[in-house]
């Protein structure tokens, strides 16, 4: 890439060559994939290159990367809670690692190491079991006491004068920050380069099943006949579900976030705590990047409130007394499709060829990679990788949940 | 801020309220049920994009749970109201 950007420079034309095209809409394709974020591009991307199937339709609504991809916070950890949890999360950091060589883009991962705070003894026990279980999958996860967190994230308050002091932290070194317009851009790149089909500004309006299978969709692009639909969504997972007339088990609810202006480097990790519903890293630019809990209400709406910015500000201060003067820059929010045992649901429906990877909750970003992997291997194999067996629909009628909610980055 | 009407208290800011989930009827027999049936009923919901009947409690007043009719995007509250036998009927039909 280096090489690429001098002689690109030295040329004096300046533009590298457009990273995807428009491209006509087919009137019938293999595979066609509802939603332009980094799950579905990185499914069309594996499936182009680890099983040769590359007449992909990705359909999205606005530009790729507008939903949950560009929402989110973009922290990567594996420190789940659930042996499946942390088996499939890890496979997913080590995806990202390898990220930059395979897409041949810079993401900018930057493992500087997760602390997750506690301010309970009910937690300090939780980040105990967590270690624990972590560990016996082989991921690199630890119980550390205040005297470390502070050498580790000097500035922290770690006295007894907050409300909530902290006890402990669960140090997960691998964790850390990726740049999440980036992840999306590879893999639209490389997906693109291998022949699938980008349609931005493409709505699915309706979904074609004839007897208990998907036969086609039709989009604000016209119809596409096609065998095999993958509804990759975030917040709008029922929505697109109900157009092949299944009912799933989500509950769509904002998750806002915010940055301030940039400050010096002063954090080189990321930090967080389920006690107090926030969570922030420093990016590269200085700007402190700060998330919290989804709202207490379920909604489709995108809008900002001042009841999160006075919570997560007031957080803030009890762990960086210091910050009470920096100003805030930006204030969004993104759709959480939250399930009941806070994992997400991949794979078969009951309608033959509507498959979906959808209820994500608040920690979809970080699966993109092992998501688009895995879902890109059952539908060429139809048939469900083990990974992720255990996140399948069939799960709640079997009563078989994987309950991951103690490991959700902040309470809900 | 969204307001909601509580049936007792009059209008409120929703920081009063607590949510309670979409509203989403028992089957009239329980114990009758089988497991696709209850799954359904323990899990699946409508998670409707427009208007959606739900329950909410009136956490930080009088303790009242009733029902509001609220459009999932737009916020607009439509109705408060507080749950009636026939509800329940209503809803059963449904299904």
């Amino acid at each position: 890439m280096s090489f690429k950007l001098i002689r690109q420079a030295l040329n004096g034309n300046g533009l590298l060559p457009r990273m995807w095209r428009p491209r006509p809409v087919k009137d019938r394709y293999d595979v066609v994939i509802v939603g332009g974020g980094a799950h579905g591009l990185a499914c069309a991307y594996y499936l182009a290159v680890e099983h040769g199937i590359t007449d992909v339709a990705i359909i999205e609504r606005g530009y790729i990367g507008s939903g949950g991809s560009g929402r989110n916070t973009a922290i990567i950890r594996s420190n789940y809670l659930t042996p499946e949890g942390v088996r499939f999360y890890d496979e997913s950091v080590r995806l990202y690692e390898q990220m930059a060589t395979q897409l041949d883009f810079n993401v900018m991962f930057s493992q500087r190491g997760h602390l997750t705070l506690a301010h309970t003894d009910g937690a300090v026990r939780t980040m105990r079991r967590r270690a624990e279980v972590n560990k016996l999958q082989g991921v690199v996860s630890e119980l550390i006491w205040p005297d470390e967190i502070e050498r580790l994230c000097p500035g922290i308050d770690v006295s007894d004068h907050p409300r909530y002091p902290i006890l402990a932290a669960l140090y997960h070194p691998p964790g850390g920050i990726v740049r999440h317009d980036a992840v999306v851009w590879g893999y639209a790149h490389q997906a693109d380069r291998r022949g699938v089909h980008i349609h931005q500004q493409t709505a699915v309006t309706g979904i074609d099943v004839q007897g208990d299978r998907v036969v086609g969709v039709e989009t604000t692009g016209g119809y596409i006949k096609t065998g095999t639909v993958l509804n990759a969504t975030a917040g709008w997972g029922s929505t697109i579900a109900d157009m092949a007339g299944v009912r799933l088990p989500l509950t769509t609810f904002p998750l806002q976030a915010c940055v301030t202006e940039p400050l010096k480097p002063f954090l080189d990790v990321v930090i967080v705590s389920g006690s107090l519903h926030v969570y922030v890293s420093q990016s590269d630019r200085g700007e402190l990047v700060m998330g919290a809990s989804v709202d207490p209400y379920t909604s489709y709406s995108m809008d900002s409130s001042l009841a999160f910015m006075e919570s997560i500000a007031g957080h803030m201060l009890e762990l960086f007394p210091f910050l009470s003067r920096v100003r805030v820059l930006r204030q969004w929010a993104g759709l959480c499709d939250m399930t009941p045992d806070y994992s997400p649901i991949m794979g078969f429906t009951p309608v033959h060829g509507f498959l979906v990877d959808v209820g994500w909750g608040t920690y979809g970003f970080k699966a993109s990679p092992i998501c688009g992997r895995t879902m890109a291997e059952l539908i060429a194999g139809e048939r469900t990788p083990d990974l992720i067996r255990p996140f399948r629909l069939s799960r709640f009628e079997e009563f078989d949940l994987v309950g991951e909610k103690g490991a959700a980055s902040v309470g809900h | 801020m969204l307001i909601l009407s509580c049936p007792n208290c009059g209008e409120r800011n929703v920081s009063e309220f607590r949510f309670g989930g979409e509203y989403n009827p028992r089957p009239p027999d329980p114990d009758a049920c089988g497991d696709a049936e209850l799954a359904a009923y323990l899990y699946l919901r409508d998670n409707r994009l427009g208007v959606e009947k739900a329950w909410w409690f009136h956490q930080a007043g009088c303790g009242l749970w009733f029902l509001a009719e609220r459009h999932t995007k737009t916020q607009e509250v439509l109705k408060t109201y507080v749950w009636q036998a026939d509800e329940a009927r209503e809803g059963a039909d449904d299904d």
